[in-house]
């Protein structure tokens, strides 16, 4: 049914219609409403599921490796901080193969404090194991949790997923989303019935030491994993589209690629700036086209290197760093290239709207302009070059 | 696609005010976007908050420089700060105040202000100073964005027992005040 309603809210519903057994979450902005909202429902019996309280984040993630690992599914959620307080238990639940679903509302990381919305906290869990989807919207916030279950419990895939939804902009922004019925829900996304568990009458040891004769097996098996899941992703979305009527790629979803001579790659709810700057621009005759990256782990290089084969300049917004070296998503992007002999003449990188530094049409068209000339290499778009004179001394 | 900017302090009820706002365009069939731009949250730090409303989905993420319509509902913030900055040239402002304590800066011909005693109004109706759905009243009298019942409509779904009877009261109000005042209902 349509509502009008808050994205955290939204993202409670669709995970109480998932019917989680075990939540578990320590409170951070911006991610607070989701699992506030998921404690309501537990609490006015609307959701079976069990709420564990915790003292900080790294508890919380190790309650749902522990639960997952009992066959329960489990779910958490947080942001910024809070995501790096779990780093080393978010290795180990993608180790021990469990698919555990986690909301990350994105947000920048300290120092200096900054609550507002970017993307670093996310992008640096990239190497953790975790598949990680973006959202556009609330509507594809939603959706992407009961994908990212499905996905996540696929026996041939058994990895934990983390829902990326940009902080503030889609977590405390209202909008008009179809919340899924129930029933729907239940045929797509049937219980979770682990293939393997912590049972005392079937004891099994999970993630316990394991020497160089096997471990390099254990992390190769990872990354085959994250291969497959480049053609089950599609898979699933398809099946999401038939049963819910909502059309996902999973992977990238081109705007106006058709005869497309500039392309933007970006992620997460700029998109939709993007795509308006763009419809301006191919109104007045400019051919420009948008490719959203929504599965940043496992990358969908070669799905980015068919969209971008045919254009001759290439935009890549990063809403993260990694400091000292090419902006993330671009770094990637041009690897994508490497060795190919149809490839883009400039492939431009820029980053914008980090620590929430408001990302307007203007902050698009300017970077719709620098790509006119030389290739930018992590071009910040909209300092204030006032502040950048201040000094120590 | 009309653009809305709700200035207030944090506890003044600005995200309810939009939400309520949005919620009304979305009964009539119409695709708002509501959302919040805090400060650092604590109570009384002056922050926005904003709905963007078109007949097709909102896919601009930006906040708002240049509103169709203002909403203050706290005037004190109009010291020092120009909440009016961007208005449109045809733009409408609604301002919680008393006439001869709100300094209006200077405006285009085109460009309307109004003031409308929203607390005194709550006070009355609502016995608390939640001055939101007397300037939502004021609102939809002063642009015509929506008539009165279907604020009321949005009112009576979001609120229920003596706040629901309170803020009905309220609505009206604020409605009747512009009406009267300022003699024209769009």
């Amino acid at each position: 049914m349509k509502e009008f309603v808050e994205g955290s809210h939204a993202v409670a519903e669709v995970v109480r219609l998932c019917k989680p057994g075990v939540i578990s979450a320590y409170p951070i902005t911006p991610q607070t409403h989701i699992v506030e909202d998921l404690a309501q429902f537990v609490s006015d019996g609307k959701l079976a599921a069990q709420t564990v309280n915790v003292e900080s984040e790294h508890s919380a993630a190790s309650v749902v490796l522990g639960a997952s690992a009992t066959g329960v599914r489990s779910y958490t959620a947080t942001s910024s901080q809070g995501l790096f307080y779990m780093f080393e238990v978010l290795f180990n639940i993608a180790g021990m193969r469990l698919p555990v679903v986690m909301t990350c509302a994105a947000r920048a990381i300290s120092a200096p404090i900054n609550i507002w919305n970017d993307q670093q906290d996310a992008v640096s869990l990239r190497d953790s194991g975790w598949i990680q989807l973006h959202a556009e919207d609330i509507q594809e916030a939603v959706d992407l949790h009961l994908i990212a279950y499905k996905l996540a419990e696929n026996k041939s895939i058994m990895l934990p997923v983390m829902v990326c939804m940009d902080g503030f902009i889609l977590t405390h922004g209202i909008e008009t989303v179809d919340i899924p019925e129930q029933t729907m829900v239940d045929n797509f996304l049937p219980p979770y019935i682990a293939p393997y568990k912590l049972d005392p009458a079937a004891p099994v040891t999970m993630g316990p030491l394991v020497d160089p004769e096997y471990y390099m097996e254990t992390r190769y098996a990872l990354q085959e994993t994250q291969k497959k899941v480049l053609d089950m992703l599609p898979q699933i979305t398809a099946e999401f589209a038939k049963t819910f009527g909502r059309k996902y790629n999973g992977l990238v979803e081109g705007y106006h690629l058709e005869g497309a001579e500039k392309v933007i790659v970006a992620i997460g709810s700029v998109c939709g700036t993007i795509k308006e700057v763009i419809d301006e621009a191919r109104a007045k005759g400019k051919k420009i086209g948008l490719l959203k990256v929504s599965c940043l782990r496992p990358f969908p290089a070669q799905q980015i290197y068919d969209a971008l084969k045919g254009a001759s300049k290439v935009a890549v917004i990063d809403r993260a760093l990694s400091l000292g070296s090419t902006a993330p998503l671009a770094s990637e992007v041009k690897a994508a290239f490497f060795g190919k002999k149809k490839a883009p003449s400039v492939i431009s990188s820029f980053v914008v709207g980090l620590g929430g530094r408001d990302i307007t049409k203007d902050s698009i068209r300017e970077v719709i302009k620098l790509l006119n000339g030389r290739e930018r290499n992590g071009e910040f778009i909209d300092l204030k070059p006032e502040l950048l004179k201040e000094s120590y001394e | 696609m009309k653009e809305i900017r709700i200035h207030a302090r944090a506890g003044q009820g600005a995200i309810t005010t939009a939400s309520l706002l949005g919620y009304v365009y979305f009964l009539q069939g119409m695709y708002p976007y509501a959302f919040p731009n805090f400060g650092a949250a604590r109570m009384g730090a002056p922050m926005n908050a904003y709905v963007r409303v078109d007949s097709k989905p909102v896919r601009l993420r930006s906040q708002i420089y240049e509103p169709d319509y203002l909403l203050v509902i706290d005037p004190t913030l109009m010291r020092g700060f120009n909440c009016f900055s961007g208005l449109q040239d045809a733009g409408i402002a609604v301002i919680n105040g008393k006439d001869g304590e709100v300094e209006i800066p200077k405006l285009s011909a085109r460009q309307k202000s109004l003031v409308v005693p929203a607390t005194d109004i709550a006070m009355k109706t609502i016995g608390r100073p939640l001055a939101n759905t007397a300037l939502l009243g004021a609102f939809a009298a002063a642009t015509g964005e929506f008539s009165q019942e279907a604020l009321l409509e949005a009112v009576k779904k979001r609120f229920s027992g003596k706040a629901l009877d309170g803020n009905i009261a309220s609505v009206k109000e604020g409605f009747e005040y512009v009406k009267h005042k300022y003699n024209e209902v769009k």
